[in-house]
């Protein structure tokens, strides 16, 4: 043993310095240096409802990126993620999730599918380093290769019903013929061929784009996207509106509604996990367990009389026996209401029933409420 | 933001406004500052008995909870109703924003606290703004 311990030093975005002009009010989340709200924009519940109503944007490049390509890639994506990846097709993505052999999560995923054999994976920034391994050690079989490409890429998220607006006004790209959970590429700015993908977690319609990492494009990037986007009322957006607009829409968060102790039956993503391809790291435990049933299961709460759970806080009967916790929860600005996530037995969990929060050594009353707390109206 | 110089602060960012034996606090423009959209407030009732540099009360951002620490001893007389209901007004205007009004159990308790000018100090220092 040392004595002095290694700090592990706090990394930053290409876009730091820009933020911090702004005056963004910055905290150090998962090891990264990030804005969680502009005074500029109004602060959380104003950078909240632009990206419900308008359009607001999102440095996001804490976010991780592997890249497997090659003859296998498709097999090995299969192989290492609960989702059917083969009914993607060239230019389209989808939800998924890495998972321990015991049913559990490594992370949760988007995976992209950019060519016929050449697969992008978007993952949580706190688990970079976790999921690089993971992929790189149990894809070892397959004829494909493994790249981090984490470092490479700034990732903005434009986000709202008129983010579509927005970015088209500087890109060629056709934005209108890209469908939810499917990407293009185009000029961005003048950066060509650059990835676009219409998806975001915020719950509304919107944008990510990944430009390349250095501070002048990164910066030239982010400031045009300001620029094209104030007709529209935009605004800079940071972790704090990111983390509220997506309990809003109940999107789980690694580390909250996910994690290497909870499995997929009980967070409920059941949707996106596919029992009937061919084999993949964590379904025989997921086979068993469906067989067992659950014993916690994740639920919306609204809360009923005065007070804000909060994560960890503890979920009690009407006598006041714990039966759960807290995963997430906020006052959510857009509803304007106080709403949580939390883990509860099944027969706690049916709509409308009663349960309470300790807030404070307080049994706070709350109910089950349906999920998610806020849908979008899709257009039609 | 000016910081009243005849209010006085303590280092939990509290300010208290006394008037002989009568005082009215709430929290600082740094601190509303620093928690952001404030979204709920929680308080004492009327009545209650707050001891010098115990919790009395909460308030929350949508971000953070934040303890309220009494900067002095004494029986509450009076709350504002109105943060209940509009908690935000404490963004707006911090040093009008009172939270409650109390009679004080020893003024003396008052001479360990910051005057507008230390306070100033203090969170330029802390805040690094």
């Amino acid at each position: 043993m040392s004595a002095v311990e290694a700090r592990p030093t706090v990394r930053k975005t290409a876009l730091n310095a820009v933020h911090r002009q702004m005056g963004a009010k910055m905290v150090e989340f998962n090891g990264w240096d990030m804005p969680v709200e502009y005074h500029s924009s109004g602060g959380i519940i104003a950078e909240h409802n632009a990206v419900r109503n308008s359009v607001g944007i999102f440095d996001v490049s804490h976010m991780g990126d592997i890249r497997l390509v090659g003859p296998q890639a498709l097999f090995a994506v299969q192989h290492i993620s609960m989702n059917d990846a083969s009914r993607l097709g060239v230019g389209q993505a989808q939800y998924s999730a890495l998972l321990y052999p015991q049913g559990t999560f490594v992370d949760d995923v988007i995976v992209h599918r950019l060519g016929e054999r050449d697969y992008l994976l978007v993952i949580n920034a706190g688990t970079r380093e976790k999921d690089f391994n993971w992929v790189r050690d149990n894809t070892r079989e397959f004829d494909c290769f493994v790249e981090n490409l984490s470092d490479d890429y700034t990732q903005i998220a434009i986000q709202g019903p008129r983010g579509v607006d927005v970015l088209q006004k500087l890109t060629d790209a056709d934005l209108a013929a890209v469908k939810f959970y499917w990407v293009t590429h185009g000029t961005v700015c003048g950066l060509p061929d650059t990835l676009i993908a219409r998806t975001g977690y915020t719950g509304e319609d919107g944008f990510e784009i990944y430009v390349p990492s250095d501070e002048a494009t990164s910066a030239m990037v982010w400031n045009k996207i300001l620029e094209a986007g104030n007709d529209f009322g935009i605004v800079a957006c940071g972790l704090g509106a990111r983390n509220t607009l997506r309990l809003e829409s109940k999107l789980p968060l690694y580390g909250h509604e996910i994690s290497d102790t909870i499995n997929v039956w009980e967070a409920g993503l059941d949707r996106f996990c596919k029992l009937e391809k061919a084999d993949f790291i964590g379904r025989g435990a997921l086979e068993e367990a469906k067989a067992e049933g659950v014993n916690r299961t994740l639920v919306g709460l609204e809360m009923t009389e005065r007070g804000i759970a909060r994560d960890g806080y503890k979920v009690l009967d009407d006598a006041g026996r714990e039966i759960g916790y807290v995963t997430s929860g906020s006052y959510a600005p857009f509803l304007k209401k106080n709403i949580a996530l939390a883990y509860v037995p099944p027969n706690f969990s049916s709509i409308g029933s009663t349960v309470r929060v300790e807030i404070r050594g307080q049994g706070v009353k709350a109910q089950i409420v349906q999920t998610p707390f806020y849908k979008r109206l899709k257009k039609t | 933001m000016a910081y009243p110089p005849d209010f006085k602060y303590t280092k939990g960012h509290e300010w208290i406004k006394v008037d002989g034996k009568n005082a009215t606090i709430g929290i600082t423009n740094y601190a509303q500052e620093s928690l952001g959209d404030i979204v709920f407030v929680e308080l004492p009732k009327t009545g209650a008995e707050l001891n010098a540099g115990k919790t009395f009360g909460s308030v929350e951002s949508v971000k953070a909870v934040s303890d309220l620490f009494a900067p002095a001893s004494g029986t509450v007389t009076e709350v504002n109703g109105d943060l209940a209901t509009s908690p935000e007004k404490i963004n707006k205007d911090a040093h009008g924003s009172w939270m409650l009004k109390m009679t004080l159990k020893d003024p003396g308790e008052l001479s360990g606290l910051l005057s507008a000018a230390d306070y100033e100090k203090f969170v330029s220092e802390e805040g690094g703004h």
